[in-house]
């Protein structure tokens, strides 16, 4: 009974809220950031089946922020630096898919490696070590904060810019190629753009988790719409919910911040996921009505 | 519209065909006809300005042929769309007018009813809101149809659209571009495996062998002893009522280098 109550409040306490709250400001600011990045990348992340990319990239971007954390230098831009290693040689190398994820595979287990060793090697407080892997608020000061930030504009303006073309390019390559759109380029492009949001995510959910982030909301989104308004919207939505959700929730308990993301999120796929299986039912149905002759 | 002199095309050292002269004019119905590997595609390819020639020359629409012009319609050869496609069949047709531009756009009165035209044009109205991942085999194809003619091109080319379509929606789809070339005075390239969904549409024929290749009206081109001579091996011609059937032709160009007789460990 008693290890009960321990334990609950571990994962749920709320004395001194409004106090913690302050201390989060930053957080939360990087967290609605990281929302609308993560929730915007995701869509595209679903329409080129890269998930497997994803979790590729987090791998050599946790490495290079443990080297960062080793050598005492930014983390978000050793974080940084891995990831757009990854998204790079992903992109050179795996512009088809099967060739692409055996690309990813290889490098998933090096970047891995790569991360522990830097972290062994690693001398100072473990919760700084741990915070990479599974997240952290505490991770976010100010420098930090602004590093998130001016990112996340990057980000975003290279995503408003290619985001028609890029459409067009994920779901019909060859029409959009013989139109006149940068196939390739796109696709090297949008790995560079991945690589960054991956890196931002890091940063709040940890490396092993940002599928949660970059993935899980979008993916939720395409089962409940097919608007190409409304996915996206949602998607960032859902991400924000999840991470926002995530950050309040954590503040209470001494537990890191990823599993209150994850579990958000996740609950908002399943619900998704059933919501869409009648949805595409329903529409079956009135399709076969109408179909012509 | 589309002009060829003495042109060859190769992928390294495979000569996929050459010598190859040929006009297309306005309003015309091509058929490309040819076995699989002949290179039908390649020549599509040629003519979108993906992929140079080896010899000769290539005009259409009386320069070099450069990606992206608004004057070709293209129907790509059916690849499954990606499996997590996201998007409508007005989405897809959208794209086709206006995918290409960079930055964002408001969505324009203009180009939602140009979409709506379109869909409507080719029948596809009724499953505009219907993911194409959904649709069927020959509702996507309306839907393909639709997206190439958004842009009102004065070249259509069609790459094997025919192809796993029932006889039902195999006329649908040649009928609906053979109205449209007759409309709108628009040059058809037809690349298809069938010979007899086009066979009362198609002005002239290009049959693209291992042998060479035959430029003509259907029925000079689609003789035994044409057929027989682009394929160096006996081929039969056979008319029942209104159709054609060719009998002993080899359904693949076979590639010398790729041909199973030889002792070739590396290549599997
Ligand atoms: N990108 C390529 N690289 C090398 N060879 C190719 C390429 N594309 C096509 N080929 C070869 O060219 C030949 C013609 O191909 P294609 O034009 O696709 O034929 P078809 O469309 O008539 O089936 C085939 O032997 C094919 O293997
Ligand atoms: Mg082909």
């Amino acid at each position: 009974m008693t290890t009960g109550d321990g334990l609950w409040q571990q994962i749920f306490t709320f004395d001194d809220y409004g106090e913690l709250l302050v201390l989060v400001r930053n957080s939360l600011i990087a967290g609605a950031a990281l929302g609308l990045i993560g929730g915007l990348v995701g869509v595209f992340v679903i329409r080129r089946d890269l998930p497997f990319a994803v979790h590729g990239i987090s791998e050599l971007s946790f490495a290079g922020a443990s080297a960062a954390l080793l050598l005492g230098t930014n983390i978000v831009a050793g974080s940084i630096a891995g990831s757009l290693i990854a998204a790079g040689t992903i992109g050179v190398f795996g512009s088809r898919a099967r060739d692409g994820n055996s690309v990813i595979g290889t490098l998933m287990p090096f970047g891995l490696g790569l991360g522990v060793l830097f972290l062994a090697l690693y001398k100072g407080r473990a919760a700084n070590k741990f915070g990479i892997l599974t997240g952290q608020i505490v991770a976010v000061d100010t420098p930090q904060t602004s590093w998130l930030l001016g990112t996340s504009a990057v980000v975003l303006v290279a995503l408003a810019v290619m985001w028609r073309p890029l459409t067009f390019a994920s779901a019909d390559p060859e029409v959009a190629e013989a139109r006149g759109v940068p196939v390739r380029a796109l696709s090297f492009a949008f790995m560079v753009v991945l690589g960054l949001a991956v890196a931002l995510s890091v940063q709040i959910v940890g490396a092993l988790l940002v599928l949660t982030l970059v993935v899980t909301p979008a993916a939720a989104a395409t089962r409940i719409t097919v608007s190409p308004v409304l996915l996206p919207v949602l998607s960032v939505v859902f991400a924000t919910v999840s991470i926002e959700g995530g950050i309040l929730l954590a503040l209470g308990g001494s537990i890191p911040i990823s599993p209150y993301v994850t579990t958000i999120s996740f609950a908002i796929y399943v619900v998704c996921r059933f919501a869409g299986s009648y949805r595409i039912r329903r529409r079956g149905a009135r399709k076969t009505v109408s179909e012509p002759g | 519209m589309i002009s060829l002199r003495d042109a060859a095309l190769s992928y390294g050292e495979r000569v996929v065909w050459s010598g190859l002269d040929l006009d297309v004019r306005p309003g015309e119905f091509l058929a490309v006809l040819g076995p699989n590997g002949s290179g039908k595609t390649s020549l599509v390819r040629a003519l979108l300005g993906q992929r140079q020639l080896s010899a000769g020359t290539l005009t259409v629409l009386g320069r070099t042929p450069r990606k992206g012009s608004r004057h070709i319609g293209y129907i790509p050869q059916q690849t499954a769309l990606p499996v997590h496609a996201t998007l409508r069949a007005r989405d897809l047709v959208r794209l086709g007018i206006d995918g290409h531009v960079f930055g964002p756009r408001p969505r324009t009165r203009t180009v939602r009813s140009r979409v709506n035209e379109a869909l409507q044009s080719v029948g596809a109205a009724p499953y505009a809101d219907v993911p194409v991942g959904l649709l069927s085999g020959g509702e996507r194809q309306r839907v393909r149809i639709g997206q190439a003619l958004a842009t009102d091109p004065r070249i259509l080319l069609c790459d094997e659209p025919l192809l796993s379509l029932d006889p039902h929606h195999q006329r649908a789809v040649t009928e609906l571009v053979d109205a449209r070339r007759r409309s709108h005075g628009t040059a058809v390239v037809f690349v298809t495996h069938e010979i007899n969904p086009v066979l009362g549409l198609a002005d002239r024929v290009l049959y693209l062998a291992r042998g060479g290749h035959r430029v003509g009206t259907p029925g000079e081109v689609l003789t035994s002893a044409a057929l027989s001579q682009l394929y160096g091996t006996q081929v039969d011609v056979v008319r029942v009522r209104d159709r054609i059937m060719v009998v002993g032709a080899p359904d693949e160009v076979v590639d010398p280098a790729h041909h199973p007789e030889l002792p070739d460990g590396a290549r599997s």
